[in-house]
């Protein structure tokens, strides 16, 4: 079976959210991959939640916001801007490529830019395939955990 | 009566935890009067086979400090759960991976190729790397089994409190052994499992006395590398200060004694992802609206993960990087 990335969408209420929508009543198309998520503003978006969805199976978090200066909280969404280069820095220290994270400013009037982010970024995923988080959990009868080991003790 | 039963263990540790505890000063005479001391090898002689023989949940509490990071610390791990009424991860590394899970950063092998072969003080001809077993003339001996990914005694086995901080702080550990005396003498109910005991809800910066202001960060620089205003918060001085993502409980000694806080006490309450948290509270004062002059500010974040980690890499999100 070919691979379908899973991606995690944050979108803003007030510009991203609206322009999904947008893209929706106008009948865009754009691939199913990206599950969506409505936050207040790109602001809300603690690293954590990036993190998390990695951890949780995610390939890829997309994140959308207001155009500089359009944020409807004044600087919400430069909080964000600020915060995903530090969380993409993070993630290529631990091993994971940054580029499945992504930042977008998409405005409510913007329909067709969220669908050639969404296309554009769903295929960047794919090209990239599936993170796999190596010895996220713990196995009891395996401990030691290198994979090899895992994998010769499981054969 | 007899005497409830109080036992101490070390995992992957580097034995602080076990001085903070003696550092209690006068109270550990509290200690040795309330409790039978039944297992403690950082201060007594006792061998594995005397708590095998024990029977199970024998043991009144278990201060368990140290990460797992090897065969011999999960079998003692498993051995104190099943042998103790309460366990307590004790300290940074058994509640949050602390320092030693730094080495998730790494493959096992990498470090053993580096310890053993590449570091610049060694001196080592024979090129030995240990090995698990070893065979001699007199039969084969063995040493644990390292793992490649540190844990936490909670992503191991069933852990009912927490104690943070590298190491706790002395007044927080007799103000444990108090509640714990007060609670097994006057049997009074237990505080309701994960609670986090020897530590407060809010964070460092509140038990900061520095003064502060509306943060604005233009670049962000090393402890040496400047003299720090003695009253002045760190962060706005641009030195990275994990206070905002940090615990309270240890009456912020660091920062009173002009040291940046380093994330000891580990996550506050509510949080998931330590140094999540401070990449979200740090990010967001970097004083600049230009993507390029943040990337600027942003590269002179030495080391990011060692510094919003240093304590709990395997207690957070990713828990080891993927190498």
């Amino acid at each position: 079976m070919s691979f379908e990335p899973k991606i995690l969408g944050i979108l803003c209420n007030w510009c991203s959210y609206t322009g999904a929508d947008l893209a929706g009543t106008a009948r865009m198309k754009y691939p199913a991959n990206m599950r969506s998520v409505r936050v207040m503003c790109s602001g809300r978006v603690d690293p954590g939640f990036i993190l998390n969805a990695l951890r949780s199976g995610a390939d890829g978090v997309l994140i959308c916001g207001c155009h500089p200066g359009d944020c409807h909280y004044v600087e919400g969404n430069y909080k964000c801007m600020r915060r995903i280069p530090l969380t993409k820095k993070l993630l290529a220290d631990m091993g994971i490529d940054p580029r499945r994270l992504r930042l977008e400013w998409v405005s409510a009037s913007e329909g067709a830019r969220f669908q050639s982010v969404v296309t554009g970024f769903t295929e960047e995923i794919r090209t990239l395939g599936p993170l796999e988080l190596r010895e996220l959990n713990f196995d009891a009868e395996h401990p030691a955990g290198t994979a090899q080991e895992i994998s010769a003790a499981a054969s | 009566m007899a005497k409830p039963k109080l036992a101490i263990y070390w995992a992957a540790a580097c034995g602080g935890c076990d001085i903070a505890i003696l550092d209690i000063e006068a109270k550990i005479l509290d200690v040795a009067d309330f409790f039978d001391v039944v297992f403690w090898p950082c201060a007594m002689d006792f061998k594995y086979a005397d708590v095998e023989a024990m029977e199970d949940k024998s043991i009144t509490l278990t201060l368990f400090n140290g990460a797992i990071r090897s065969d011999e610390n999960f079998h003692i791990a498993k051995l104190l759960r099943q042998k103790s009424v309460v366990l307590c991860a004790f300290g940074s590394c058994a509640a949050d991976g602390g320092i030693p899970s730094l080495a998730n950063l790494f493959t096992l092998d990498s470090i053993l190729d580096y310890v053993y072969l590449q570091a610049p003080s060694l001196d080592n001809p024979g090129k030995t790397i240990p090995q698990p077993t070893t065979k001699v003339p007199e039969g084969e001996i063995t040493i644990p089994r390292l793992w490649n990914t540190v844990r936490t005694l909670e992503q191991v086995v069933d852990v009912d409190y927490l104690i943070p901080g590298c190491p706790p702080q002395s007044d927080q550990i007799a103000a444990v052994v108090d509640a714990v005396i007060d609670i097994l003498k006057n049997g009074k109910p237990l505080p309701p499992k994960g609670t986090v005991l020897g530590a407060t809800e809010k964070s460092c910066c509140d038990e900061c006395p520095r003064e502060r202001n509306i943060k604005k960060i233009t670049k962000f620089i090393r402890p040496y590398e400047i003299i720090a205003e003695p009253n002045l918060c760190l962060m706005e001085q641009g030195i990275v200060c994990l206070g905002p993502a940090t615990r309270s409980g240890c009456g912020a000694k660091c920062v009173k004694a002009g040291m940046p806080c380093r994330g000891c006490y580990g996550k506050p309450i509510n949080v998931r992802d330590q140094g999540a948290k401070m990449i979200s509270a740090l990010a967001s004062v970097i004083d600049s609206t230009d993507p390029e002059e943040i990337d600027k500010i942003i590269a002179t974040v030495a080391d990011p993960v060692g510094t919003f980690y240093r304590f709990t890499l395997a207690d957070s999100f990713l828990r080891r990087a993927q190498v």
